[in-house]
């Protein structure tokens, strides 16, 4: 298959929140995404409680994949910023490692500048993390996915969900 | 393409569905909405044109409860089926985890779900994906309408493969969540198999 599973355990994850929480505050930034390429919300920090993130997300994901499509289109690989300019909020969505995306949302007490600029910082970190992760994956998959949650799950674990 | 988080110990899964236009994706997707409990659905997205016809995607977010611990979440997109919009499908099939094809059941619509379904085909192959090798259910939709075709009929035209089939009327949600259920097994399954 042409994309493997995503699989994020708790060391990276911790990881990947220490950084995109250090971006929240250096990029004076309200709200902070991490979505995977598919639409599916990898972590978000900052006052998430305030948006429907699952949404969010699946949007995101859309746009940078329509932007991804107008790209090849004019001949580019992809546009890996994106910048959505609104009356008091604004949206700073950018690629990283190129499969994970990036969203800060943040309004006038920070500035595109800034943002940018932190954003490019935590970038590189971030995509060192899933590196990391995406190597850890093989390597569990070479050795065998015995500690995959749903190895030993059975059809009667299945029928339960619907009853 | 599954995503499977250790840290919040959760399942995410998407299910796209596909199919000619005017056949009733959105229609599945608005009685599920209607008929699940609040605490297990998020918004529904529909990112429609001012008819109401599909522009993008129509979305929605799905919780079905725990398997060891495990939440599991679904994700359910449909595809704009008019023909035009072959770029938008494309883009929306990247990651998915099954597929529910929704044919028209109408005798008038049968070159349409062939072309579809073809599309359906290159489409994922386009992608790596190979439709025969996907969790994948065919729903025959309108089932209700005078101008319907047989079952036997449609089979032989769309589902050679003899893949899962379910027979439903979306308006009313017949057939809507037996196909849902089946999809969404599949998918465990194919989990389980840790593909």
């Amino acid at each position: 298959m042409s994309n493997p599973t995503l699989v994020m355990y708790e060391e990276e994850f911790q990881e990947v929140n220490e950084v995109i929480e250090r971006l929240l505050k250096e990029a004076n930034a309200k709200v902070i995404f991490l979505v995977d390429k598919n639409g599916q919300l990898i972590s978000g920090v900052g006052e998430t409680e305030r948006f429907d993130t699952t949404s969010l997300a699946s949007l995101t994901a859309g746009n940078i994949a329509a932007t991804g499509g107008l790209a090849k289109l004019i001949g580019e690989k992809e546009f890996s910023i994106l910048f959505h300019e609104g009356e008091k909020d604004n949206l700073h969505i950018s690629i990283v490692g190129g499969r994970v995306i990036l969203v800060v949302l943040f309004d006038n007490r920070s500035s595109l500048g800034l943002v940018r600029l932190r954003v490019k910082k935590s970038s590189e970190e971030l995509s060192a993390i899933f590196e990391k992760l995406m190597k850890k994956s093989e390597e569990r998959e070479k050795r065998g996915s015995s500690d995959f949650p749903f190895a030993e799950i059975t059809d009667d674990d299945i029928d339960n969900l619907f009853s | 393409m599954s995503f499977i988080n250790y840290a919040s110990r959760e399942i995410n899964c998407k299910i796209v569905y596909y199919g000619p236009g005017l056949c009733g994706k959105t229609t599945n997707l608005q009685y599920v909405y209607q008929k699940t409990a609040a605490d297990a659905k998020g918004k529904m997205i529909s990112l429609a044109t001012e008819t109401e016809r599909t522009l993008f995607f129509d979305f929605l977010p799905l919780s079905l409860g725990e398997i060891r611990g495990f939440k599991t979440r679904f994700h359910l997109y449909t595809v704009p089926g008019q023909v035009f919009y072959d770029a938008s499908r494309k883009l929306i099939l990247k990651g998915v985890d099954g597929v529910v094809f929704v044919a028209d059941s109408q005798e008038e619509r049968i070159d349409a779900n062939i072309e579809s379904l073809e599309n359906l085909r290159n489409n994922l192959k386009e992608q790596g994906y190979d439709l025969d090798k996907l969790p994948y259910i065919m729903q025959y939709n309108k089932r209700d309408l005078p101008g319907a075709m047989t079952v036997e009929e449609l089979r032989s035209e769309l589902n050679p493969t003899n893949v899962p089939e379910f027979e439903a009327c979306a308006t009313t949600g017949e057939g809507v969540f037996e196909t849902l259920k089946a999809v969404a097994k599949l998918i465990l399954i194919d989990l389980k198999k840790g593909k």
